[in-house]
């Protein structure tokens, strides 16, 4: 492979060649290229490359190291199995951006300073935004339009953060920033809005249930999970990340229970996952971090298969709303299948992938004494196995049958899921492998007595729970609607005040206009009275008369700057 | 897209077998909170929490069902203050 190049480019630059191909040919090109970026980042082994400068900073286009590694290696796992996914699609602009997308959000990961992370972090925002447009619906346009201001505002911010960084310290370079000062702040904003941050979050609810089947999966995989990675390298043992991980945990939860689109669901099920691993990254022990990067691992692999399996029910039913399905298990076996493996593995069950990497991330809190953090990840075990383990497959696969009758999913939606299910479980049955590539030497075993018998408590009681609620009509019945969030701030109050404002300022510059129309009108006036044709200065004048007056002004001068000079 | 008459009955769709797997989750659950009552009853000694609070009887059960019911009685309240029509941001 070529020496120093950044893995990201090789889909970048691949992805221009989409338009070219098509058919077979493309299909091969869509796959092979993640395979290829993830032999880059092997056949380069660790190190740095690419250093120039330009402009007085020195930039280093390719770094790779165990933290950037594992995030490459999985990033571009998640890459393959989306294009698996999305091989049925014929729509060439969603295969464009979306290995634009990928290759920039790798190109990020294996940035070695912050220009070229700049550079990379905005382009997954501006490549990105085409998959929820891809929709080609109205709704799909205005998300897509929140999704983009937010994403691009998250970019300038990083932006003001790194010059004001590069002021400071003179280094661009991206490695351990911390919360010093407004560069690190900015910075910190930034990386809070792509991972999102409680009241920050909004974006990823709004978006990702707007977005295509295959783009769903495949944006689901990557922008927050880069920020984790960019806060991984920033900001560990960052104290005020855990209280902000612990809200994220939480607030979603109450939304779950409510929402009606599944995949919205699965949105807000990402989000409470999310803040486990800025739990982790707050810690910021080595047993921390190798939690928080063992956990973004499987949790891209169960969540892109419940993103997965939502999508393949709404390509086939046209619907993922609760309100319209139940009893699909008879039609789709394989989808259901898959959807309990991606539901017991978020639910962290034993042998399976959550279960080792929240597991790291639970021990690593306990072991940083932090506990009354400790019973707010039970709750929220809890919680995830009722929304994610339960609503998801219980509402849509069993439940009322609502009489739908459709095929089973396409076999390359079905291979895609059969990847994220093996590694689900796979990485639970064999965690060694997946502690191979973590950024520290782990010294981590999940599978003690004690542990698998206090979650498997957790959990049995927790569905227990769940049967008893169904059981005597308890659970919330789902209801065609919209629930409130943080979103309404700015999508009804602040709209408003916008579009007042607008008036407003539409009002004074109409004023405005008016008053210089005015004003004009009263200087052309005079002037005709001058100047128009038989007034005084548009009569021709001798010019005898001429030299007179010239020569008085003149005299008139003279006099006056004589004096001057006494 | 109606039910065929014809389709073949499915093991779930049998209302005594929901309750099969009802009383299959209960017996799971008095499986796995049988050694954490036989370490209070000091038959079989071994602990699982860190501090003293986990002493308190069956900890994670107590977390897993008071905390997820509450939770669901929460968010059935907070409904009435969140919900909107379907349509209502457009």
């Amino acid at each position: 492979m070529i020496e120093g190049l950044n893995p990201g480019l090789i889909l970048i630059l691949g992805a221009l060649l989409v338009p070219l191909t098509s058919g077979f040919i493309r299909s091969l090109l869509i796959l092979a290229l993640p395979v290829l970026a993830l032999v880059q980042i092997y056949t380069l082994g660790l190190g740095t490359w690419g250093h120039f400068e330009f402009l007085g900073l020195s930039l280093e286009i390719t770094r790779v190291d165990p933290l950037s590694r594992i995030f490459g290696t999985i990033f571009c796992i998640a890459a393959f199995m989306g294009m698996v996914y999305a091989l049925h699609v014929k729509d060439t602009i969603q295969h464009f951006v979306a290995l634009i997308y990928i290759g920039s959000a790798i190109g990020a990961v294996f940035a070695g300073d912050m220009i070229t992370l700049f550079v990379f972090w905005e382009l997954t925002a501006i490549s990105s935004v085409f998959l929820i447009w891809a929709s080609r619906t109205e709704r799909a346009y205005r998300a897509g339009m929140r999704y983009l201001i937010i994403q691009v505002t998250s970019g300038v911010i990083l932006l003001g953060g790194i010059i004001v960084y590069y002021q400071d310290t003179g280094s661009i370079a991206f490695d351990y920033i911390g919360l010093t000062g407004i560069a690190g702040c900015l910075i910190l904003i930034a990386f809070g809005i792509k991972s999102a941050f409680p009241l920050l979050h909004n974006w990823v609810q709004d978006s990702y249930p707007e977005a295509t089947v295959t783009g769903t999966v495949i944006l689901s995989a990557f922008t927050t999970k880069l920020a984790i990675y960019a806060l991984a390298r920033a900001f560990p043992g960052t104290d005020i990340l855990i209280p902000i991980g612990g809200a994220m945990i939480l607030l979603p939860i109450v939304y779950v229970v409510l929402e009606n689109d599944l995949r919205r669901v699965l949105a807000y099920s990402l989000n409470s996952q999310l803040g486990y691993m800025v739990i982790g990254v707050g810690i910021g022990s080595e047993l921390a971090l190798n939690g928080t990067a063992a956990h973004v691992f499987v949790h891209i692999m169960y969540k892109s298969l419940l993103f997965m399996c939502m999508g393949a029910v709404l390509f086939r039913t046209g619907t993922v709303k609760v309100t319209e399905l139940g009893g699909l298990y008879k039609s789709m076996p394989i989808t259901t299948v898959f959807c309990l493996i991606g539901a017991v593995s978020i639910a962290a069950f034993p042998l399976t992938g959550g279960f080792v990497s929240k597991a790291m991330i639970q021990s690593a809190a306990l072991n940083g004494g932090l506990f009354i953090l400790w019973p707010v990840m039970l709750f929220a075990c809890a919680g995830i196995m009722d929304h994610s383990g339960l609503k998801v497959p219980f509402f849509t696969f069993f439940s009322k049958d609502r009489g739908i009758r459709v095929q089973e999913a396409p076999m390359n939606m079905l291979i895609a899921m059969g990847i994220a299910a093996f590694f689900c479980i796979g990485i639970g049955v064999f965690p060694g492998l997946l502690f191979e590539l973590l950024p520290y030497a782990p010294t981590y075993n999940p599978y003690s007595f004690g542990h698998i018998v206090s979650a498997l408590q957790l959990l049995f009681f927790a569905i227990l729970a769940f049967m008893l609620l169904i059981r005597f009509k308890v659970y919330p019945s789902e209801l065609r609607s919209t629930n409130l969030d943080f979103d309404w701030f700015y999508r009804v109050p602040l709209k408003r005040l916008i579009l007042a404002i607008g008036r407003l300022i539409l009002i004074v510059w109409n004023w405005s206009l008016g008053i210089a129309n005015d004003v004009l009108r009263y200087i052309i006036g005079l002037v005709s009275e001058t100047h128009s044709s038989g007034k005084i200065m548009a009569r021709t004048t001798a010019s005898s008369t001429a030299v007179v007056v010239i020569v008085a002004l003149l005299g008139v001068l003279l006099v006056f700057l004589y004096q001057f000079q006494q | 897209m109606s039910n065929p008459d014809d389709e073949k009955k499915y093991w779930l769709e049998e209302p005594a077998n929901i309750n099969k797997i009802f009383y299959a989750v209960i017996g799971l659950c008095v499986l796995v909170a049988l050694p954490k009552v036989l370490t209070l009853l000091d038959i079989l000694l071994f602990k699982q929490g860190r501090f003293e609070l986990a002493d308190f009887f069956v900890f994670y059960t107590f977390f897993g069902v008071i905390g997820y019911v509450m939770m669901i009685l929460l968010a059935k309240k907070l409904r009435g203050f969140l919900m909107r029509d379907e349509d209502y941001y457009d």
